[in-house]
Formats: structure tokens, sequence, C-alpha cells
């Protein structure tokens, strides 16, 4: 049933075609390749692989299911739609996966303070959530902005134990929250691991965080393979850095005949300029150590990008989504705010889930692909987080008072 | 050989280290740049680092990003920095300092070329490791212009003498482990550092990160062939009530630092 991957567009120093890489100063190079070989090594370790595995099974709650959406499927032209349940895991994300393999090669590499990013904070979250369980020391930056868009989860980490730093520099989010991290990383990455949260970031980081994700995709291929007795014809996610779309597509890029679409935050629309749609508006640069799609003006200045969402409210995206975009073996469309809040409350009234908005920009893509498609077709779609952080930011554009 | 291979050549015989000072295009004005670097040659300055300024500076403090945001505020972009290094090489060896991505963007061909007819003598890539160098290295050649390379504490001795290897007009040194800044005292593992890239290479050495003081300049003269100073300007012009104070500051503090590495050896 289960045939590996044909094409590895893993290929060597990190690159994929033209993308990837590492552009960082020279003293994380050190640090760079100590984590690519105790990345290498774990993953041949029998007894990292099996510490990985009972934590996703006893801990996250692993292998996560997979949902019909029914009433759902009505509005998406009577396609089947198939959601996979990454909300269910423990702290609500698919970003547990990758935070419980980055913090076991912390404890691995003998480092014992963890530094992390954190736009929506879900990811923030989930490294908080390790740190505890692990016994780390754990601080997390944040934009400013963002600390007031998701104060739930900043309270969230709080009670987990970890410092979070509100950063007001430049744009004050996950941009700048990078930004700081990587200053935290440079001063003191003798004893600190930065658990950079997407598959963007220098090499190792997109191929690892890749790694800890594309279980997603394995359970789903034999879910819906037993569900349905045949391959998906589209797997849809959402794409801020692509660490849930990668996750999910990973497994499938060797079935041609699967669609796989990623759906980045088109903000109030890409010809406005108000956006985070990164491959369908932007052009190849380098941010934050790869090369990949940037939005970026024309001296190489990043430019600020704009979402309802806060976890896809960044400029540049994973270097192995630019190179599935131009071999054209994924495709990428931009949602808009207003689109994906439309689809963020059909979920709700529909399925009895609320969906995180992040997520909600896939839900409005398989809309509409599915009626572009119609009934035969099966969409499989990454139902990457859960929304109970977005309720202010839902009850506020939707108008419902909170007292 | 460009003007900053010879000025290296002229400090050894002079048995003193030089004096290279930083200042982003744009800062604190497009005008105030020019007047800045005026008063870098007044103060005795050697060589002079012209920062191209970046929306996503990693590598550098609170001071170095304050002053990037205020240069992007004013406008600068390839065409300013240009017309700064211009400014600057008519007087002395300059070079410009940049993040990678302004320059990918601008085309690496065409912005060592550029380099080049603006009279510049080299570029500081501060994130372009040598694995991501190779049309560098020939954009540079080409041009005939110095890629100069910044090497760290935490480099290992392998890495550096591939990354020396790769190097031309001087290496580099980040004294320490962390951003940019004036710093009250310069770490002791700069010394060693220096040690261990001379191991490698005989190009000039120069130090940066941390350096605001005579004294400082001085100790760190003792030891290396450059003695590199950003933040503490910057902060001079930062902290002046107007910009006729603060480039007075600046010529202050730039005899003051030609002094220290004047007295090292």
């Amino acid at each position: 049933m289960s045939t590996e991957p044909q094409i590895d567009v893993s290929q060597i120093l990190g690159h994929f075609g033209p993308y990837g890489g590492r552009f960082v100063p020279e003293a994380l190079i050190g640090a760079l390749e100590e984590l690519e070989e105790a990345h290498r090594s774990s993953q041949l370790d029998p007894t990292f692989v099996a510490e990985l595995a009972e934590l996703h099974r006893t801990y996250s709650g692993r292998p996560s299911i997979i949902t019909e959406a029914k009433r759902f499927a009505e509005h998406a032209g009577g396609a089947r739609i198939i959601l996979k349940r990454e909300d269910l895991n423990h702290t609500g994300s698919h970003k547990i996966n990758n935070v419980l393999g980055q913090a076991l090669l912390t404890k691995r590499m003998g480092k014992k303070r963890i530094i992390a990013e954190t736009g929506a904070g879900q990811h923030g979250v989930a490294s908080a959530t390790a740190a505890a369980l692990m016994g780390l020391e754990c601080v997390v930056y944040m934009g400013e902005e963002d600390t007031k868009r998701q104060a739930l989860n900043v309270a969230r980490m709080k009670l987990l134990g970890a410092d979070v730093v509100p950063v007001t520099s430049g744009s004050r989010t996950l941009k700048d929250a990078i930004n700081e991290a990587m200053r935290d990383w440079v001063t003191n990455v003798e004893t600190t691991h930065y658990l950079l949260g997407t598959v963007a970031g220098p090499h190792p980081f997109p191929t690892m965080v890749r790694d800890f994700h594309k279980i997603i995709g394995e359970e789903t291929r034999e879910q819906v393979l037993a569900l349905t007795g045949r391959l998906p014809d589209v797997v849809m996610a959402c794409v801020g850095g692509g660490s849930n779309a990668i996750g999910i597509f990973h497994r499938f890029i060797s079935d041609p005949s699967v669609r796989l679409i990623g759906l980045e935050a088109g903000g109030d629309g890409v010809e406005t300029g108000r956006h985070a749609a990164t491959i369908t508006g932007g052009t190849p640069g380098v941010l934050h150590g790869t090369r990949s799609y940037v939005l970026q003006d024309a001296n190489g200045q990043t430019v600020e990008s704009h979402s309802i969402s806060a976890g896809l409210d960044y400029p540049g995206v994973g270097p192995e989504h630019a190179y599935l975009h131009d071999i054209g073996r994924a495709e990428y469309r931009a949602i808009t705010d207003e689109q994906a809040m439309h689809a963020f409350a059909l979920l709700c009234k529909t399925e009895g889930i609320i969906p995180a908005i992040e997520t909600a920009h896939a839900l409005a893509g398989a809309l509409q692909v599915g009626n572009e498609l119609g009934k035969d077709a099966i969409i499989v779609i990454n139902l990457s987080g859960r929304g109970d952080k977005d309720v202010n930011t839902a009850a506020d554009y939707f108008g419902i008072p909170l007292n | 050989m460009t003007a900053l291979d010879n000025l290296f050549t002229k400090v050894r015989a002079e048995n003193r280290a030089a004096l290279i000072a930083y200042i982003p295009a744009g800062f604190p004005s497009q005008a105030g740049c020019q007047r800045v670097i005026a008063a870098f040659i007044a103060g005795g300055v050697d060589a002079i680092e012209i920062g191209f300024p970046y929306s996503d500076p990693v590598m550098d403090g609170p001071t170095i990003q304050a002053a990037a945001v205020t240069s992007l505020e004013n406008g600068t972009g390839a065409a300013e920095v240009f017309q700064a290094l211009a400014t600057a090489s008519a007087q002395v060896p300059a070079v410009v300092m940049t993040y990678w991505n302004p320059i990918e963007r601008y085309g690496v061909n065409e912005f060592s070329a550029a380099i080049a007819a603006n009279g510049g003598s080299g570029v500081i890539t501060p994130d372009l490791t040598i694995e991501e160098s190779q049309g560098w290295i020939s954009a540079t050649d080409n041009s005939a212009i110095n890629p100069i390379y910044v090497v760290a504490p935490s480099t290992s001795d392998a890495r550096l003498a591939q990354v020396t290897a790769k190097c031309s007009g001087f290496v580099y040194v980040a004294s320490v482990m962390g951003v940019t800044g004036a710093r009250t005292s310069v770490s002791t593992g700069a010394a060693d550092l220096v040690a261990r890239v001379r191991k490698t290479t005989s190009l000039p050495v120069a130090v940066g990160l941390g350096v605001s003081t005579r004294e400082q300049a001085k100790g760190v003269a003792a030891y290396a062939d450059g003695v590199i100073v950003g933040s503490a300007f910057i902060k001079a012009l930062q902290d002046a009530p107007d910009e006729e104070s603060g480039l007075a500051a600046v010529t202050e503090l730039a005899r003051e630092l030609s002094k220290g590495v004047r007295e090292g050896r």
C-alpha cells in the first residue's frame, strides 16, 4: 500500500533547487552544523525514534483522526471533504509535532535553554509546553502587536512557565520576533537552541521541521485510503511559513495524481499590496537565513505583510514551497481575510468545529476547489489548528459583543 | 591592489593599527551623512565603512537598528549608498557593509561593478556564507574589489581556514558572540581569535564589535591590524542635542581613537 516517495526534493547542503541554503553570520555556523548532525544521527537512532513516537502516542494524542465534513461539503460543490484533525493535538495545533522533536534534540545536544518566535502564539505555546515537559528554560519572542491580538496565548505561555518577550522593533509582528530570536541565539548559542517554528530559516531547519511534520501526511494517506479506497484528488493547507502544508504534502509529492494546493493569506487582496501571500505576490530573495520568495521592495528591503491571521502574517515562506511552486508540483492561491472569515463561520455552523483563522484560509480554498471539481472529487484539508485563541478576533469581526 | 590593500601596507610600515569608522548611508540624513564623513576625515580615521541599511538587521544591536530605521525613513537605497561611498572613497579607502539580500536584489555582478565604479575597495557581507558565495567571489574578482568576511569566536580552526581563503582586503573579526553595540570591555577572546586567524592567513585582521574608547582601541591595536568602530559614533550623534554638536563629538571621538590605534605597540 505504502511506497516510499520517489522524488527527494531535499538536496545537498539544504538546497531545494535555487532555494534554501544558509545565509547567516559565521557565529551560527557551528550551531547549525551541530544541529544538522544531531538531527541526522537521531533519525537513525531507534531509541530517539521510539521516544518521539511514544510522546506522540501518549502526550500529543497521535495519530490524529480524520473527519468527513458532509454538511460543509454541501457548500463545496458536493465534493467529499475530509479534515485531518491536527486541531485535536495537545496544545491545539500541528505545532506540537515539531516542538517535541526539537526539544528532544535540545536535550540530545546537552543544551538547557530554548528560545522561540511566535506569531499567533501556537508555536510559542507548543514550545512552552515542551519546555515544561522536559525541564528546559524557555523564552518566547512575540511581536508586541501580536501579544495584543493573541493575549490568551500570552497568558497560556506564562502559565506554562515561559518568559514572553514583546518585540517592539519593526512591524512588531512575527518577522521582528524572528529577528530578535536570532539576535538572542547569536549571543547565547553555546547554551541555547533556537526552536524555530516553521520550515524556513537556514539549513537544517526547513528539512528538519519538515521531517518532524511529515507524519501528518503519512497518517493522512493511510487514513484516506482506508476510508475511501483511493488517493484524494487534492490535498490543501494554509501557508504562512508553510510547516503544516509541508507536513501534509510531503508524503503525497510522489503521488502525481494528487494535486497539492497551498492557500496563502491574501489580506485585503494581493492587488492592494496589503497581504501576506509571499509566493503569489513576492519575488525570490533572502530572508532569515534562507533563499525563497520574499515580500520585498526594489532595494531588497522586506515589505511588511498584512493578514487577519497572526500565524500567516509573515513576508517569507519556506524554501521547499518555493521549489514545489517553481517546478509546478504544488499550486498556491491567495485567500482574502473576507473569504477566510466566511469559511471560518461556515465550518463553525456546519460541522461544530471552530478552526484557527489560519486554517480557515485552507477551508476557503476548499470551497473554491470543490466547486471547480464537483461531487466526484475527494479533497483533504489539513485542519491545522483550533480557533479558541481567535474567538476575540472573530467576535470583533462578526460584531458579536463581548461584555 | 585596492586602496584598502595599500592602506594596510602603510599602517604595517608605521607599526600601528588602522582606524576604520562605520556610518550607515542616509544617517542622520543624506546631507548629514556627508558631514559625518567629513567629521571622520577631520578626526583622522584611516578608512570608512558605509552601511547599507536593511529592514531585518539580525547582527545589529539597538543603536545600529535605530540608525537603520532612520536611514530607511530618509529614503536610502542603493543610489544613496553609492553616493556616500563615492564621497568617502575620494578621501580615504572605503567599503560598503551590507546584509546579503540588497546585493542579490540589485544584481550580484552589477552591485560589485557599482562598488568599483564609485571608488569602493570592497564589501563586508556579514550574513553571506562561503557556501553561498560562488557568484559573489567571481563578481568581486571581475571588479577587482575585496570580498570581506566576518568570523566569530565560535568559528572553528578548520572553518577559519576556509573562510579566510575566500577573503581579501582584511578579515573582519567579531570580538564577541553577539550583536553590534558599544561595550564596557572588549572580550579577551578577541586576541585569541586574531591569533587563530593569523595561523590561517597573512591578510590583515581588523576587530569590531564593542570598541568605543581610546583605551579599548589601544588594547585592540596591540594585536590587530585594524580597529572598527560603529555604534559609538552613531551613539555620539544620537545623544547630541543638535547635529553640529554631534559632528563635533564624532570628530573628537575619532581623534581619541586614532591616538589609541597608534599607542598599542
